[in-house]
């Protein structure tokens, strides 16, 4: 009888979010990482209201100029003032970033927690589903399909994003037969709540903390994959500017213009480096086990 | 062990089977007619139908897959369209390019990123271990390819020290091929030393703090032989398996690094092929690559019990 008086929310484990956010702000070099994404997310978005030549404003009289007082990362081969393509080219890397977790995350979620909650066939099926796009190597599916799809920023975020479900169906999946076995799952059943409600109330939340993790991780291979479909001609098209189709365009004037090659590539750098550091920091926060 | 393996390649039947249907229908859906591109300059109504008819691209999709399997069963994967060649020969001429460069690559991971990774243990919380963290971290965030060109314009341009780009087979002049090979090995390297690090570090970690560990210091053992032979042979387990799963994915990290460096292997054959339409060489290649990371997932495996006697019981 008490026990059936007792709210699943009674037995749930103490929510710590609190406690993961004062161990988040205890790590220097987490919050680094936090500093360095959101100044990029800050320059992206302030990029239309920034004092800054268009990304595709030519001047014919100042091509391939290196860095000066007017022109302060220089301009490429086109005369286009590069900081100008750098400040815009964070949206191209940054959305393709989010977006293709995005879609990573809505076909990921649902298809693993189904396998790791209905079992069975459904779950057998969806396993060696995704065992064999796992076994596709992530670069050259995202190649494959980006090819398949057409050449445009779009498509990239979409085959960089196809690449990586199988990544969330497989966490999504062994965290919902883990959230499963615990008491609270029994107690949620027993006052007969619907598969829908356990799954909405008790298994999304308690699945969330390692996706969140993994997510942030996937944001820095999502960059770099943009970054490379882009570098090989299968992402952002010219005119509009992008780190990666810099790059590629910066490897035909290597010794005119080096400097080409060097702000996209320490953008990439730095903003990866911000998500994994992010990343790292908020498994150590969400986990402090696993450290 | 044997009965472990066939359980494991048995297990891989029905993903290799679902891989290829995979494979198959992505590259029939990819833009464009490969038949236009075949034909060239002329594209007379006849010729296209010829070349339909010629490479069975007339008869229904489950036909071409059933056709193409069977055959891929029987080690023949096709034609390329662009250079005529068999896909097979194509494969077997380019693939000891690109095992070339992932061999030396994870001969530097390894060099570089399991000493690393156990002074960084041994040292934990120190500012080595800190800086060794940074460093790991900064490799696993380091764009390969813009590395690549860095490299290009710091040691060929400017230094003149190493060719930027080429390739000299192993078999015709083993110094230069090394050479040529070494500044790109070690851009594909970079990424594979830092996550072997970071694993190294944690395996480390964990064994050092285990009771075996402080038995033997206590017995008076010196560190050297506490922290090498004690801890990390125990330690290496887990570490060798993840260089067999890492050694995988360097197959797949190569399609860059070869193409920043022109060098004529499977990474190179790959993006082509997909520039060119060349349908048969991208299934090949795709279906190549995933055999070989669903085999390195059985080595590792099979590893893990060699190396761990607990799991050669069960």
């Amino acid at each position: 009888m008490t026990a059936l008086a007792q709210t699943p929310s009674d037995t749930l484990p103490p929510r710590a979010p609190n406690r993961a956010w004062a161990r988040m702000r205890r790590n220097p070099v987490a919050l680094f990482g936090a500093l360095l994404v959101g100044f990029f997310v800050c320059i992206a978005l302030l990029a239309p209201l920034l004092p800054i030549p268009g990304p595709a404003a030519t001047d014919w009289g100042a091509i391939r100029k290196a860095p000066s007082m007017q022109h302060w990362l220089g301009t490429d081969e086109l005369g286009r003032d590069v900081l100008s393509r750098m400040i815009w080219g964070a949206q191209a890397s940054l959305l393709a970033g989010v977006v293709s977790v995005g879609i990573a995350l809505g076909i990921g979620i649902p298809l693993g927690v189904l396998s790791g909650y209905v079992r069975g066939w459904t779950d057998a099926a969806i396993s060696r589903v995704t065992e064999a796009l796992l076994a596709a190597p992530f670069l050259i599916l995202a190649i494959a399909l980006a090819a398949f799809l057409g050449p445009s920023l779009r498509n990239a975020m979409i085959a960089i994003g196809l690449s990586a479900v199988p990544i969330f169906i497989r966490l999504a999946r062994g965290q919902t037969m883990q959230v499963m076995t615990e008491d609270y799952m029994e107690s949620a059943r027993a006052i007969g709540l619907g598969h829908g409600a356990i799954i909405w109330r008790y298994i999304l939340p308690n699945i969330f903390p390692p996706l969140l993790v993994q997510a942030t991780l996937t944001i820095a291979t999502a960059i770099i994959a943009e970054a490379s479909l882009s570098f090989l001609g299968l992402g952002q098209q010219a005119p509009a500017p992008s780190w990666g189709s810099m790059l590629n365009t910066a490897k035909g004037f290597m010794e005119q213009a080096p400097w080409l090659a060097l702000w996209p590539g320490i953008a990439i750098f730095l903003v990866v480096l911000g998500f994994n550091l992010l990343g790292d920091g908020l498994r150590d926060a969400l986990d402090p086990k696993g450290r | 062990m044997l009965s472990f393996l066939g359980h494991r390649i048995l297990i891989a039947v029905p993903t290799i089977f679902l891989i290829s249907i995979f494979v198959f229908a992505m590259q029939k859906l990819l833009p464009g007619d490969p038949v236009l591109a075949l034909a060239g300059e002329s594209r007379s109504p006849e010729l296209l139908e010829f070349l339909r008819e010629k490479y069975r691209l007339n008869d229904p999709l489950y036909v071409q897959y059933f056709t193409w399997i069977g055959n891929a069963l029987r080690g023949d994967l096709g034609v390329s369209l662009r250079t005529q060649q068999p896909v097979t020969e194509l494969i077997a001429q380019k693939l000891p390019v690109t095992l070339q460069l992932a061999v030396m690559a994870l001969i530097i991971a390894v060099v570089i990123g399991i000493p690393a990774g156990i002074i960084s243990a041994y040292r934990k919380g120190t500012w080595i271990d800190w800086l060794a963290n940074i460093v790991a971290l900064s490799g696993l965030s380091v764009p390969n390819f813009w590395l690549g060109i860095m490299l290009i314009m710091l040691v060929s341009v400017k230094l003149g020290w190493l060719p930027a780009s080429g390739y000299q087979p192993l078999s015709e002049d083993p110094l230069q091929s090394i050479r040529t090979m070494l500044m790109p090995a070690f851009v594909l390297g970079t990424g594979l030393a830092a996550s072997l690090m970071r694993h190294t570090r944690s395996a480390m970690l964990s064994v050092l703090e285990s009771d075996y560990v402080r038995t033997a210091r206590a017995k008076g053992l010196n560190e050297r032989t506490v922290v090498l032979k004690h801890a990390l042979r125990n330690a290496l387990v887990p570490i060798v398996t993840v260089t067999t799963l890492l050694f995988g994915e360097l197959l797949a990290g190569a399609v860059l690094t070869e193409q920043i460096f022109t060098i004529p292997g499977f990474g190179k054959l790959v993006v082509d092929a997909v520039f060119n339409r060349d349908y048969a060489v991208v299934q090949g290649v795709v279906l190549c690559t995933a055999i070989a990371f669903i085999a390195m997932n059985i080595l590792a495996d099979a590893m893990y019990r060699v190396l761990n006697p607990k799991m050669r019981d069960q």
